[in-house]
């Protein structure tokens, strides 16, 4: 099982491989966008308190859970990379970060801006939104040490004991944070999925989710190819076809 | 390996890293002087009003150790990394772990234990109250050992980058965030006179997850950037 693992595991296999899939999966993803949007703005009726401005959850959701989801997976990779130098595992976890802060500061923005009209004001010392604020500093640290690094070999492996460092901690800092906000805050209307949420507006909901799914997966399979690139801008098969190109 | 040995290793380890740290003096210092700095700040921003002290003693006092215990971390493997050490204990066929743990054993004695004992005077000056002293004594104890844990294995991350001081902040501070909560959270309800046993369990529970597995986590750091 190794054997077959490591053969399409190497950097030049999953340069071909994944040449196919981008095409796939960045075309399932304009078709879920348009039917979750679609779905989203325009079938599903207005909310009976927030009215329309409910309808920025479609954006919101999904990046809040995406946020979370890469960086498992970049620790994942991180530890995959570490344990069995697997080099495309380092790749992806370097790819993913830049995308998972994206993801976690548009969760922010989103969340900031469906704030003003339901709470009021820009921003609320909310335990969600805290602990997504730190998230995306834990994702800049992340970054940070990664460009720190020059050998990138080495800025993989220590950015994945960073990204496993991070992932003991995050569920450490989330209740901790959620906790520090009952102590310090009496109730405030904070909850943004309703217990309940009606089957037309769950639908698109999902749909999104899973159009970001793809999103992530073509966006993070295209930069891993080309980190893989730079990676291994020495190796015989990058040179040739580099003279390839050159024609 | 027998237990011996390993005793031998780790007292050896600590009795020279106390013995080079008390010998430079400034380092312990500097850091203490910092934590003073910090709390005349806040004292400074806040205005002199006994009251408003009071209210935010807990959380100066705490930002303030917070801070000057993230600014002597840098100190924890530079020499050693400078004169050559570090890639001897890493060659070394003694446990680096166990060298691992001397160090942070050491550095959390030359700079924390200080910041505990000043911490007592600060608490005075910002008007804490007397019944949230032992409290503030208890988090310190318990807290400021974490930091030195986790500091250890980011310190190992970054040691010998350039920027690595501003880039250390970065990564570090976001990883405190639950001992800043607990042990605000003990200071604060000690104040007021509520329990505090739930928050101190809470942080001792953090500190063992940090003892068990931070010196194994700083060990593969060093072996990762000096590989």
């Amino acid at each position: 099982m190794f054997e077959y693992f490591y053969k399409y595991g190497s950097p030049r296999h999953f340069y071909d491989l994944s040449k196919l899939f981008v095409p796939w999966l960045g075309g399932i993803c304009v078709i879920l966008f348009i039917a979750g949007l679609t779905g989203g703005l325009v079938l599903a009726p207005p909310d009976y308190q927030q009215g329309e401005s409910f309808r920025i959850i479609y954006v919101h959701v999904p990046s809040a859970w995406m946020s979370l989801f890469i960086y498992m997976v970049m620790a994942a990779a991180g530890a995959t990379g570490l344990i069995w130098k697997v080099k495309v595992a380092d790749a992806l976890a370097r790819a993913s970060a830049p995308l998972g802060a994206s993801f976690t500061f548009l969760a922010l923005v989103t969340g900031s801006l469906w704030g003003k009209p339901m709470w009021g004001t820009w921003w609320v010392w909310d335990a969600r939104l805290t602990s997504e604020l730190i998230l995306l500093f834990l994702y800049l640290g992340y970054i940070a040490l990664q460009t720190a690094i020059d050998d990138r070999r080495t800025a993989a492996r220590a950015g994945a004991i960073l990204a496993l460092v991070g992932v003991i901690n995050i569920p450490i800092i989330h209740y901790s944070v959620e906790w520090w906000h009952t102590l310090h805050q009496g109730p405030t209307i904070t909850k943004l999925d309703a217990p309940s949420i009606h089957i037309s507006m769950l639908v698109p909901l999902l749909i999104m989710a899973l159009a970001f799914m793809f999103y992530y997966a073509a966006v993070v399979l295209l930069r891993a190819r080309y980190e893989i690139l730079e990676n291994e801008r020495n190796s015989a098969w990058v040179c040739e076809l580099i003279e390839q190109r050159k024609g | 390996m027998n237990t011996q040995t390993t005793n031998h290793v780790f007292l050896a380890i600590l009795r020279r890293d106390l013995m080079i740290g008390l010998r430079q003096r400034s380092e312990l210092v500097n850091p203490l002087v910092f934590f003073f700095i910090i709390v005349t700040l806040f004292a400074l921003a806040l205005g002199p009003y006994e009251e408003t002290l009071r209210q935010s003693a807990p959380a100066v006092i705490w930002v303030a150790a917070l801070l000057a215990s993230t600014l002597s971390l840098d100190t924890m493997f530079h020499s050693d990394l400078d004169d050559g050490c570090l890639e001897q204990f890493l060659l070394s066929h003694h446990s680096l772990t166990i060298i691992v743990m001397a160090k942070i054993t050491a550095h959390w004695l030359l700079t924390s234990a200080p910041l505990i004992v000043a911490a007592l005077f600060l608490g005075l000056m910002v008007y804490l109250p007397q019944t949230a002293m032992l409290p503030l004594l208890a988090t310190l104890l318990l807290g400021t050992p974490v930091l030195s844990l986790v500091g250890a294995v980011l310190v190992a991350l970054t040691v010998g980058l350039r920027g690595s001081g501003v880039l250390l902040t970065l990564l570090i501070l976001p990883l405190y965030i639950p001992v800043l909560i607990f042990s605000v959270a003990t200071v604060d309800n000690a104040a007021k006179g509520l329990a505090i046993t739930g928050e101190l369990y809470f942080l001792g529970a953090i500190l063992v997850l940090a003892a068990t597995l931070a010196p194994l986590a700083t060990t593969s750091s060093l072996r990762i950037r000096l590989g």
